[in-house]
């Protein structure tokens, strides 16, 4: 019998095509990520067999820590430094432009109306030490979240207007420490609700749903 | 024009050599594949869980539900862990039980079923709060609730006669 001749085929393949389309798809997942903010406070949320997802977009975080001290902060740059400018009017303080434009960039913030500039003024990595901020007042006496919230609210409206569109509303999602005793979650509760707001979300960790008995 | 003259020194001087302009991807491929699989992962993981709650509104009276009372689950939160409960409002009898499977999760389910058994309707779980509670603890109570489907719950106030009655029972 004779010998069959298989002739050699080369491994290699041109693997352009692939190389092209990964990289596609490496731009657009990089251009999407949102980096996860620096944040002044470290809060480990409680766990919940819940799989809802909270928006990107439109939405106003109140992030209570172990010391039940209330931080907020909300999406959107435009809706910031318009909501400053109204809390500004409301409490009668004057911010430079230069200001205002660090406000923008600020996604979570926990201090008095009186330290707001101070902190403004500060680098990004001394205003996030641990233990500067205090947190927002919330007592009844001087509530100045429900203030924020309110502002918030109003300035995601006149955003809206700029736009030409009519606003969506704001989400309002608490983010609470596992350890954070239930009087200030409470208050912060109670002030949604004394501006009728009795909708919103609990930020927590996922768990496994358990099997019941039967 | 830049050249880069890589062809071995002697053999053939006729002319240019002919290089072959094919590069080898793969390591490209592999850090392409690499990067994106973070990316991708990283993105869909960041968004955060969240839970919905729905508060019943403070100013409609109007709306205030009437019902029977032997429907009514009360569950207070208590200090250290602890869960008190009791079943309907004229004299109850406080019970104590924890956040374990055991615990609050049997219960809910038990009475779910004995409330529907002799009254023909759902329960109604009330909610409250001692102010020794923590968040978590609300947040595992609600979380409870879903677990077990209960039909209709809701958070409330703690009021002074539930506290009174704890410590008539000797707790708290």
């Amino acid at each position: 019998m004779g010998k069959v001749k298989i002739p050699r085929k080369s491994v290699s393949l041109d693997m352009t095509a692939m190389c092209d389309m990964a990289f596609l798809l490496l731009n657009f997942f990089i251009l999407t990520a949102k980096f996860k903010a620096e944040e002044p406070v470290n809060v480990e949320t409680p766990g919940s067999i819940s799989e809802l997802k909270l928006p990107d977009i439109g939405v106003m975080t109140i992030t209570v820590d172990k010391d039940n001290r209330v931080f907020f902060g909300v999406e959107g740059q435009f809706l910031r430094k318009e909501m400053l400018k109204l809390f500004a009017g409301q409490y009668k303080i004057g911010y430079t432009p230069k200001e205002e434009q660090e406000f923008m960039l600020l996604s979570t913030f926990g201090v008095p109306a009186t330290e707001l500039r101070g902190i403004l003024n500060l680098e990004n990595a001394e205003r996030n030490k641990p233990g500067l901020q205090k947190g927002i007042p919330i007592d009844s006496a001087d509530n100045q979240l429900r203030d924020w919230i309110a502002q918030a609210r109003y300035a995601d409206k006149v955003v809206a207007a700029q736009k030409g569109e009519t606003a969506k509303g704001l989400r309002i999602a608490i983010r609470g420490d596992a350890q954070t005793n239930y009087p200030t979650i409470r208050r912060v509760i109670t002030t949604l609700q004394d501006q009728n707001i009795n909708k919103f979300n609990l930020i927590t960790n996922l768990e496994g749903v358990p099997v019941l008995p039967k | 024009m830049a050249e880069i003259d890589s062809g071995g020194g002697g053999g053939k001087k006729k002319g240019p050599k002919k290089q072959s302009t094919k590069v080898d991807m793969t390591p490209m491929v592999d850090l392409a594949f690499l990067l994106i699989t973070f990316f991708m992962l990283t993105t869909t993981f960041n968004k955060p869980q969240t839970m919905e709650v729905n508060m019943p509104d403070k100013n409609n009276e109007d709306k205030t539900i009437k019902l029977n009372f032997k429907r009514a689950l009360t569950i207070i939160m208590g200090k250290g862990d602890r869960v008190y409960f009791y079943q309907g409002i004229e004299d109850p009898k406080v019970s104590i039980t924890d956040y374990s499977d055991g615990g609050l999760r049997k219960l809910l389910l038990d009475k779910k079923k004995e409330i529907r058994q002799t009254t023909g309707k759902d329960m109604f779980v009330v909610i409250k709060a001692t102010d020794a509670s923590n968040y978590k603890n609300v947040v595992d109570v609600l979380d409870e609730m879903a677990i077990t489907g209960a039909p209709t719950y809701a958070l409330a106030d703690i009021t002074p006669a539930d506290l009174q009655l704890l410590k008539k029972n000797g707790l708290e």
